[in-house]
């Protein structure tokens, strides 16, 4: 069979497998969208009047912030899953199988996509309830959110990589999480970045979150008429994103699946 | 023609503390290799490097003739695992483990699904058979992790210890299984920390010690190094031992041991049954009444005796040193 043909048709009986599990422990659906409904009113209702917005409602502004951090702290299940089947052994069983080396992360990562299409989904009809609106019509609207997925899909990679190398569900679980903060809160996902200190501020406009949320901002017409980043990152910030999305996947699919294949021969 | 599994000079460390030490074995093609040895001996470690999840430190080994170091995949296309402890998936069924284990041999599904269903049959776990594995117990997780390794009716089958767990039915039950494989022609590698299991379902025997071959033959010639099987006798009193010596020495193979201090009286025979009708007949006749007599089986523990002059339990305290 065609390399590229089996590692997708592995993946997928993989990812089937996934989801069965999402489906018998309905649990897991309910409180992975119960945060992110938080996070929308939390940040609509007790933050919202707190930071000045020019051109733009703060809880439209607010709302690609929002969508983003939590699609980059939902990337840690991937990492729990993972740990989790290398912990209970059935990383062993597929790895005496001859099935595509790249399948059980192709499988995770696909699984993990789709959660978080649901979870986006959900997040999409609160936003909507509290008043965010888009404003540039249909196609800008989907390629918002395909953007959203991609990131969120390349995020999954990185996190592959941390669940692969940790071997326990218990680390995987804050060290999937931690580097998060740091990457979300020094970003625009909350604030405008011009309110902070030059060094900090080269970093947060150079982040990824940050033009992730910039080029979604652009895409559903969020931005206002708000101070943007200087240089590339504010004028190009989705090339820039794209440019992130493909680095991030070049660097961590080979190291992931190289890491897969070590893994289990400790 | 070279054997089905061959393996030369498999070492692997961990550290300080060598796993396997130098350890050769060679399975000819239909035939079933015991690997016996207490725990820590380095039996997983030879079951994992032989199905490609670890890789030695030196050595070379075959599959069927395929170098299992230089082509992984297609040593797993030829090949059935089953692990020392169930890597079946809790959240899944029985049905849907088995029938995913098909898919990634990559059966169609309609071969996939019979597939699933006949192994569960056979394997009497047809009543779970849609229920998540998680309600299973311990004994069902194994043979379902069993039927597993024979999803895709892999010419050589690997078992790391398969019958632990099992009660003495479902033991029974997985012999037959392992009997019809090999009748049909499959070759197969077993751990396990009986002998007698070892005796009943393989052709050739390795005992492992500290990840060395310390013996090796077929069971018969193991057993005959070891001593095959004794009548032991407890008395109730000094009194009768002299008598009882005598008779035993009659049914008995070799000079009975006495033992004065318990008051016991051991002695080697060929066949345990017969040989305990007579010993019995005559106690009785002499008018000795014994406390217990019992035909004892060699174990692998007898077998470390004889080999090592310790037995198994002494080598865990030596580790813990
Ligand atoms: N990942 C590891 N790291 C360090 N030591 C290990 C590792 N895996 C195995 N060992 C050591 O290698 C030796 C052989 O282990 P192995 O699991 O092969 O024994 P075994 O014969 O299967 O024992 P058991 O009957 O208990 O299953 C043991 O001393 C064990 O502690
Ligand atoms: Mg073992």
């Amino acid at each position: 069979m065609n390399p590229v043909v089996m590692a997708l048709s592995d993946g997928w009986v993989v990812a089937k497998r996934n989801l069965i599990k999402i489906k018998r422990i309905p649990d897991l659906l309910i409180f992975s969208t119960i945060q992110p409904i938080m996070f929308v009113l939390l940040f609509a209702y007790v933050f919202g009047g707190a930071i000045p917005t020019q051109g733009v409602d703060y809880k439209e502004y607010l709302m690609a912030g929002i969508f983003t951090q939590t699609v980059a702290f939902g990337a840690a299940i991937t990492a729990i899953g993972l740990a989790e089947d290398l912990q209970k052994g059935t990383i062993d069983r597929f790895r005496s199988l001859p099935m595509s080396r790249a399948a059980v992360l192709i499988g995770r990562t696909t699984s993990d996509l789709l959660n978080n299409v649901l979870v986006v989904a959900v997040m999409s009809i609160c936003g909507l309830i509290v008043g965010w609106r888009i404003h540039n019509g249909f196609f800008k609207a989907i390629a918002g959110f395909l953007l959203l997925l991609a990131f969120a899909y390349a995020m999954s990679w990185v996190s592959a990589l941390i669940g692969l190398s940790v071997k326990s569900v218990e680390v995987a679980q804050s060290a999937g999480f931690i580097w998060m903060f740091p990457l979300t809160f020094l970003s625009n996902a909350f604030i405008p970045t011009h309110t902070l200190n030059p060094f900090l501020r080269a970093v947060a406009d150079w982040n990824p979150i940050s033009s992730i949320v910039l080029a979604i901002r652009d895409l559903w017409g969020n931005a206002g008429t708000m101070p943007r980043p200087e240089g590339f990152p504010g004028e190009h910030p989705l090339l820039l994103s794209l440019l992130w999305i493909a680095g991030i996947l070049l660097v961590f699919v080979p190291l992931s699946i190289r890491k897969y294949r070590q893994a289990a021969s400790r | 023609m070279t054997a089905t599994i061959q393996a030369e000079g498999i070492v692997k460390t961990y550290g300080q503390l060598r796993a396997l030490d130098g350890l050769d074995l060679s399975v000819p093609e239909g035939t079933v290799l015991g690997l016996l040895g207490p725990n820590g001996a380095g039996k997983t470690t030879a079951v994992r490097i032989l199905t490609t999840l670890l890789r030695p430190d030196s050595g070379s080994l075959t599959v069927k003739g395929i170098d299992v170091l230089k082509h992984p995949d297609d040593v797993r296309r030829i090949i059935g695992l089953s692990g020392q402890y169930a890597a079946v998936d809790e959240y899944l069924t029985g049905y849907e483990n088995l029938e995913m284990i098909g898919r990634l041999y990559h059966m169609s599904k309609r071969q996939a699904r019979e597939r699933a269903n006949e192994l569960l049959e056979r394997f009497t776990l047809t009543d779970a058979a849609s229920r998540p594995v998680k309600t299973y117990s311990g004994g069902m997780r194994r043979r379902l992790d069993l039927a597993g390794a024979l999803v895709a009716a892999p010419p050589v089958i690997f078992m790391d210890e398969p019958t632990t767990g099992l009660d003495p039915r479902s033991r029974l039950g997985m012999w037959d299984v392992i009997t019809e494989r090999v009748r049909e022609g499959t070759t197969l590698l077993l751990t396990t920390q009986y002998l007698e299991e070892a005796d009943q379902l393989a052709d050739n025997i390795i005992v492992i010690d500290h990840g060395r071959a310390i013996a090796e033959g077929t069971p018969d010639e193991l057993k005959r190094k070891v001593g095959g099987e004794r009548l032991e006798l407890t008395l109730r009193g000094e009194a009768e031992v002299a008598t009882a010596a005598a008779i035993m020495r009659g049914v008995g193979t070799g000079e009975p041991t006495v033992d004065s201090e318990t008051h016991q009286v051991h002695v080697p025979v060929t066949r345990g049954a017969p040989a305990l009708i007579a010993a019995i007949r005559e106690l009785d006749a002499a008018g000795i009444e014994p406390v217990d007599i019992a035909v004892h089986r060699p174990t692998l523990d007898d077998v470390f005796m004889r080999l090592t002059g310790h037995s198994t339990e002494d080598k865990t305290t030596e580790e813990q040193k």
